[in-house]
């Protein structure tokens, strides 16, 4: 009870930052209310979404757990690629990847590049940084925007 | 020094009489772990953890004097890729040496060498008399050259009763197609990458530096095989595939993540020169038991495919991904496996949202010469239980086989370098 309490208020007080600012930030074109516009911010909405995105296109590979599967394919919780540099990591999805140690281990299969959308890419990688064990800031559809177009 | 101290010793005892003579005797019976290793077989059978070699553990073999000699993926911390164990009374094998500076998976021992691999070479050791590598730190290069892009990279080695040399190269790709495992993309035409994979390549097991140019292409359109043997009632190599990948993932408007699950069959392949199992043309179906045409290349799920593709000799459950093949010729197991195949399932990771399957070595029976009657789960539970096996996160992925001298089964784990010795006794 009094640790159901103490996450509760952690949970309140993580969070109010993050509503404080949404609110104060006009939403422009009221497009994306639902997101946050601070920087960094997870909401359970990009979970959910970043979850289904998950299913369909990851879980094949990094398995239902993240763990991947030995000597094939990383596993995504605590990789120096999934905690580091975002762009680093949304190159990931958009390019693939192949020959690449992750974290010092080989892996033999490939990565192939995701037809996904900015926002779609955003809310994965945002899952992905927030699940398995991972606690990391958010990746917004602006910023795979503009990796995007910086991209090759 | 070691074993004349162990002679010395033994000399008064041998003198006593019977006594000693049951000592001696009952030394030599293989002790089986109260829980069978952890493992599920059939009545009779027994089964103990020889060793823990603490490395990934390919393939293994056992020369004629009792030498195991046991494949790392990769070099141990001691810079070892090739383990050498030797069965002491108890059935439980100790480690008495290690040499080759390189990882692979291929090992096979034979008139008087031991031949090994990389992921890119063949090389083979001089045997003594007692079955032992005469000169560890010199090697002679049999094979070399052949392609190694990561995917699919073992090269699983056999030799047959004519000294021939047969040598897998798994293809480097899923389904041949332009950009491998994407989406969407279609089959490369006229696949340029089975001119240097996709195939088992037959060699010289005597000639030094061979390589593709000096080599036969045996049999294509295979995309990955581990697990082969030399078939001595036949006359005849045995080849068994690992099956494509991901048919939902790339055509979901063609397959649902179930069908994708259970297509295609791992298929197990009676060769002869110069034949052709279709890969990346075609695919397996084993509940229909047809060949199908592979989306990639003009297939939509139901289209058969068209060429000259061999059949599979047997079909096993999608995904299971086959890595060791033996062909048993012992007397200690019951006469029904006398020439029937052992194949040890490395256990998928490709059935995903459905469970994970495998982890388990099968039996095949054979009648002279070609499988006959429904295969059989023989050793299960490598998994450690049922919920570890659903979610493809086994204690054990079973992946060499071999026989020992007294007719026992070897099994070796590439998760954790187990290595299991299977026994029948009554
Ligand atoms: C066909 C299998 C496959 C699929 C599908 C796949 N990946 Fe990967 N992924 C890999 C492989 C293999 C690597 C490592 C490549 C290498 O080592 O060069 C990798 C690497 C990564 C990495 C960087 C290394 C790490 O482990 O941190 C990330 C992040 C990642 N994948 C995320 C994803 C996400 C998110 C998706 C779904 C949108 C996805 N992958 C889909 C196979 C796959």
């Amino acid at each position: 009870m009094k640790f159901a309490l103490v996450t509760l208020l952690g949970l309140l007080i993580g969070a109010t930052p993050a509503a404080l600012a949404q609110q104060k930030k006009p939403t422009p074109k009221g497009k994306t209310a639902a997101k946050p516009a601070v920087s960094g911010a997870v909401t359970p909405a990009m979970l959910a979404a970043g979850k289904t995105i998950y299913t369909q296109n990851c879980l094949t590979c990094h398995m239902a757990d993240g763990g991947g599967v030995e000597t094939m394919n990383p596993p995504l919780s605590k990789t120096t690629w999934v905690l580091g540099e975002k762009t680093r990591l949304i190159k990931v999805l958009l390019n693939g990847l192949q020959d690449q140690d992750i974290d010092g281990e080989p892996y033999r299969n490939v990565m192939p590049a995701q037809d996904l959308t900015d926002q779609q890419i955003a809310d994965v990688l945002t899952y992905v940084r927030n699940s398995f064990g991972n606690k990391a800031s958010a990746v917004k559809a602006a910023e795979v925007k503009a990796v995007r177009a910086s991209n090759k | 020094m070691k074993t004349s101290v162990l002679r010395y010793l033994l000399l008064p005892a041998a003198l006593v009489g019977s006594l000693s003579l049951y000592a001696l005797r009952s030394e030599e019976r293989v002790v089986p772990d109260p829980d069978n290793a952890g493992l599920k077989l059939p009545a009779g059978f027994k089964a103990l953890v020889a060793a823990e070699t603490g490395g990934r553990a390919r393939h293994i073999t056992v020369t004629p004097q009792g030498l195991i000699y046991v494949k790392l993926n990769r070099p141990n911390a001691a810079g070892k890729g090739i383990l050498t164990l030797r069965s002491t009374a108890t059935g439980k094998a100790e480690a008495v040496g290690g040499f080759g500076n390189y990882g692979g998976t291929g090992i096979y021992a034979k008139g008087g060498y031991l031949y090994a691999s990389s992921d890119e070479e063949v090389f083979r050791y001089q045997l003594n008399a007692k079955g032992e590598v005469v000169n560890p730190d010199k090697p002679e290069k049999v094979v070399t050259g052949l392609i190694n892009r990561r995917q699919h990279e073992s090269k699983s080695v056999v030799v047959d009763n004519d000294g021939n040399l047969y040598v897998n190269v798994g293809a480097y790709s899923n389904s041949c197609q332009v950009k491998d495992r994407q989406k969407g993309s279609l089959g490369q035409p006229n696949c340029p990458i089975l001119d240097s994979a996709g195939g088992i390549w037959q060699f010289r097991a005597d000639k030094l530096n061979q390589n593709y140019g000096t080599g036969t292409r045996y049999a294509t359109g295979l995309r990955n095989v581990v697990g082969l043997d030399w078939n001595a009632q036949a006359g005849q190599l045995f080849v068994i595939q690992h099956g494509r990948d991901q048919l939902h993932d790339i055509f979901p408007e063609m397959y649902t993540t179930q069908q994708s699950a259970e297509l295609p069959a791992e298929c197990l392949y009676a060769l002869k020169k110069g034949d052709n199992a279709g890969w990346p043309y075609m695919y397996y179906d084993g509940q229909q038991r047809k060949k199908m045409m592979a989306p990639e290349y003009g297939g939509d799920g139901k289209k058969e495919a068209t060429g000259n593709f061999i059949e599979p000799a047997a079909a096993f459950p999608a995904h299971t991904a086959p890595n060791g093949l033996l062909f048993y010729t012992g007397t200690l197991f019951p006469e029904r496996y006398r020439n029937g195949a052992f194949i040890a399932f490395h256990g998928s990771w490709n059935r995903a949202p459905e469970p994970q399957k495998g982890y388990y070595v099968v039996f095949q029976p054979f009648k002279n010469g070609k499988p006959s009657g429904d295969w059989e789960i023989f050793a299960d539970n490598f998994a450690g239980d049922a919920a570890k096996a659903a979610a493809g996160r086994p204690d054990h992925k079973p992946c060499g086989l071999a026989q020992g001298p007294d007719g026992s089964l070897y099994v070796t784990d590439d998760k954790k370098g187990t290595i299991f010795r299977i026994v029948y006794q009554k």
